[in-house]
C-alpha cells in the first residue's frame, strides 16, 4: 500500500500549498498539529452543499431539509466507520474536541444523573496528566471545582513519556475518570492506553482519550482500543473547524445527562419539563454545525482513500527525516522522544538562546516556513521541562522531506541572525 | 524582507546586553505584567524620588527578543527623568506600536524606543513590545498612590 503513496499527487488535492506567500516565497506548512490545510475534494463537497442542497436538518418537511438531513447523517456514517464505532449512534457531533471533552466532564456531578458512574463528590477523584492540552485540563478543574472532586495526574519522565511507575497508586477505586492524549501534541509521544485502561478497569474507573493528535495521523479503532470516551476534531483532519466528535459507548451515552438544552434534543417539552432524543442527538442541542459535518464526512473518506496506513508510514519517514536532520542543528534540544517507537509527526525543540518567537517569525517571513511557536496550550507541560515555549514542527500526509530540509536551512538563519 | 528591518541591530544589541536587567532595593512599587498569548511576563520595580524624579527602574523577566529588548531601552529612557517626561515616552511608544506602521514617530520624544518602529508592522508582536511600557505605566501609577 505505501508504495502507492504519491506525496505529488496528493499535494495537488491542496490548492493552498502551490500558492505563493507575499514576496514570491513558496509556502513551507508545518502546522497541522495545529489545523491541517482542506482538499479539493472537502472544499468541493461543502460548496455544493450550501449551494445546492442546503436547509436545516432533521425537522424541515421539504426536499432540501430531507437533502440537508441525509448529507448530515451520512456524514455521521462516515466518522463512525472512520473510527470503528460498532454503532452510528455512538458518534455524537460537537464544536470541537473541547466540546466533546467538556461534555463529558458536565456528565459528572449533575444532579439530573442517575448512574452512579456519573455522581462525584468530595473524595472522588479524576486523573488526567501532565502532558495534556488546556482543554484535557481545564474542564476537569473545573468539574473538581464543581463537586468537590480531587483532580490528581500522571507527571511526565525526562524523555516525555507518561510516568507509569505510579500508577496503581494514582488510579484507584476512588477514580472516577482517567482522562489523558491519545498523542501529545507537544512532544508527539504516543501514550501505552492497555496499560492505564487496564488499571482504569481495575479500579473501576472510565477513560477517556484526547485523541485529537491521533486520529488524523493513523488507524484509530475506538472498539479495539477498548475505551469509553474519545474525542476528536474536524480541523485537523483535512476538515473544516467548527465540526468536532465525541465518541462514546451506547449504554453509556444512554446513561448521561443531557449537556446543552434545546431544539433537536429533545423528545417531548412541557413548561416545567422534558424527555430527551435518544443519543447522538440528545447531545446536539439546537441547529447544528450542517457543513461543516458533511465537510469532515468527506474529509474521513479522503483520508481512507488514500489509506490511514500508508499515511502513517509516511509521516513516519517524514518524523526520521525531521529527528536525523534537526538533531544536527547546533544549539538544537528536541522537547520529547527522540526515536520513533511510540511517536506521531509532531516534534518541539528548543534553540539555545534564542526564543521560540524569534525563531517562528524568521522562518515565517524570510523562509515561509509556517511553525507553531508558545506553549502549544499545554503550559503545564513547558513548565515540567522548565522551558517558556518551544518551536514546534507538525507534519501531515501532503509534507515532503524537501520541507524539513527547508525548515532545517531557516533555523541555521535564524542562529546567525541572533549570533 | 520585512522582519529583517523588525530586528533591528539596536534592538538585538539590547536582547543580548540588556541594560538595568535585575530587581533592585529600593522601590515604590512592583507589579507583574504576563503576556497570557505567548508567555512572556515581566517583573518591574520602579524607584520615584523627591521631585517626581525616576530613579530606578529594575526588571526582571522572560521572553522574545523584542519584549526583552523594549524593558531594556525602557530601563535608559525613564531613568534620571521625570514622571511626567516618561510618561509622555509611553504615550508616545503606543501610539507608534498600535499604528500598524503608519504612524510617523517622533524621534525626539522616543529617542533609541524608535527602532521598534518596525514592530508595528507586524500585530502578533505589538504585545511583546509593549508588555514592559504597559508594565512601567502600571507601576508608576501605584507608586503614587
Amino acid at each position: 500500500m505505501s508504495t502507492a503513496f504519491d506525496v505529488e499527487r496528493i499535494r495537488k488535492d491542496f490548492p493552498v500549498l502551490s500558492r505563493e506567500l507575499p514576496g514570491g516565497r513558496p509556502l513551507i506548512y508545518l502546522d497541522s498539529g495545529n489545523s491541517s490545510q482542506k482538499p479539493v475534494q472537502v472544499i468541493e463537497v461543502m460548496r455544493e452543499h450550501l449551494a445546492m442542497h442546503y436547509g436545516n436538518v432533521g425537522r424541515a418537511m421539504h426536499v432540501l431539509g430531507a437533502e440537508s438531513t441525509e448529507a448530515y447523517e451520512a456524514a455521521r456514517d462516515k466518522v463512525a466507520s472512520f473510527v470503528g464505532a460498532p454503532s452510528r449512534d455512538e458518534i455524537v457531533f460537537t464544536k470541537n474536541a473541547s466540546e466533546a471533552l467538556n461534555l463529558v466532564a458536565y456528565a459528572f456531578g449533575n444532579p439530573v444523573n442517575e448512574d452512579p458512574r456519573f455522581m462525584m463528590g468530595p473524595g472522588d477523584e479524576i486523573v488526567i496528566s501532565e502532558m495534556e492540552h488546556h482543554s484535557n485540563i481545564v474542564p476537569w478543574q473545573l468539574l473538581a471545582r464543581r463537586t468537590g472532586a480531587t483532580l490528581r495526574w500522571f507527571s511526565v519522565t525526562d524523555e516525555g513519556r507518561l510516568d507509569l511507575s505510579n500508577l496503581d497508586e494514582l488510579v484507584t477505586e476512588r477514580t472516577k475518570i482517567v482522562s489523558i492524549a491519545h498523542q501529545s501534541n507537544v512532544l508527539g509521544t504516543v501514550n501505552p492506553v492497555a496499560r492505564v485502561l487496564a488499571r482504569a478497569r481495575q479500579a473501576g474507573a472510565l477513560l477517556m482519550l484526547d485523541a485529537s493528535q491521533s486520529v488524523p495521523h493513523k488507524p484509530v479503532d475506538v472498539a479495539a482500543l477498548g475505551v469509553d470516551f474519545v474525542a476528536f476534531t474536524g480541523h485537523k483532519a483535512a476538515g473544516p473547524s467548527g465540526i468536532g466528535v465525541l465518541w462514546a459507548r451506547a449504554e453509556l451515552l444512554e446513561a448521561m445527562p443531557p449537556f446543552l438544552g434545546g431544539g433537536e434534543m429533545i423528545e417531548a417539552v412541557w413548561m416545567d419539563r422534558s424527555t430527551y432524543a435518544p443519543a447522538p442527538h440528545k447531545f446536539e442541542a439546537g441547529t447544528p454545525p450542517i457543513v461543516e459535518a458533511i465537510g469532515l464526512g468527506a474529509a474521513v473518506e479522503y483520508l481512507s482513500s488514500i489509506g490511514m496506513d500508508a499515511i502513517a508510514a509516511h509521516e513516519r519517514e517524514l518524523t526520521r527525516h525531521a529527528l536525523e536532520a534537526l538533531g544536527e542543528v547546533p544549539g538544537l534540544k528536541v522537547v520529547g522522544p527522540t526515536g520513533l517507537e511510540d511517536r506521531g509527526g509532531t516534534v518541539s525543540f528548543t534553540l539555545e538562546g534564542i526564543h521560540p518567537h524569534d525563531v517562528g517569525q524568521i522562518l515565517d517571513d524570510e523562509f515561509g516556513v509556517a511553525v507553531r511557536v508558545g506553549h502549544h496550550c499545554a503550559r503545564p507541560l513547558h513548565l515540567r521541562f522548565g522551558i517558556p515555549a518551544t518551536t514546534r514542527a507538525s507534519f501531515y500526509l501532503y509534507n515532503t522531506p524537501a520541507e524539513i530540509d527547508a525548515l532545517v536551512r531557516g533555523l541555521h538563519h535564524v542562529r546567525k541572525v541572533f549570533a | 524582507m520585512i522582519a529583517e528591518s523588525m530586528y533591528q541591530e539596536l534592538i538585538l544589541e539590547h536582547y543580548k546586553h540588556p541594560q538595568g536587567r535585575g530587581l533592585r532595593d529600593p522601590f515604590d512599587a512592583e507589579v507583574h505584567h504576563v503576556n497570557p498569548t505567548c508567555g512572556d511576563e515581566i517583573t518591574m520595580r520602579v524607584r520615584v524620588g523627591d521631585g517626581g524624579k525616576v530613579e530606578d527602574v529594575s526588571y526582571d523577566g522572560q521572553g522574545c527578543s523584542i519584549s526583552q529588548a523594549a524593558a531594556s531601552v525602557l530601563h535608559e529612557l525613564t531613568t534620571g527623568s521625570t514622571v511626567p517626561e516618561t510618561l509622555a515616552v509611553v504615550e508616545e511608544f503606543t501610539r507608534l506600536m498600535q499604528g500598524r506602521g503608519q504612524v510617523d514617530p517622533d524621534e525626539d520624544v522616543l529617542g533609541d524606543a524608535v527602532a521598534f518602529a518596525g514592530v508595528a508592522k507586524f500585530p502578533a508582536r505589538v504585545k511583546c513590545a509593549l508588555l514592559a511600557w504597559m508594565a512601567y505605566k502600571d507601576a508608576v501609577v501605584r507608586s503614587a498612590s
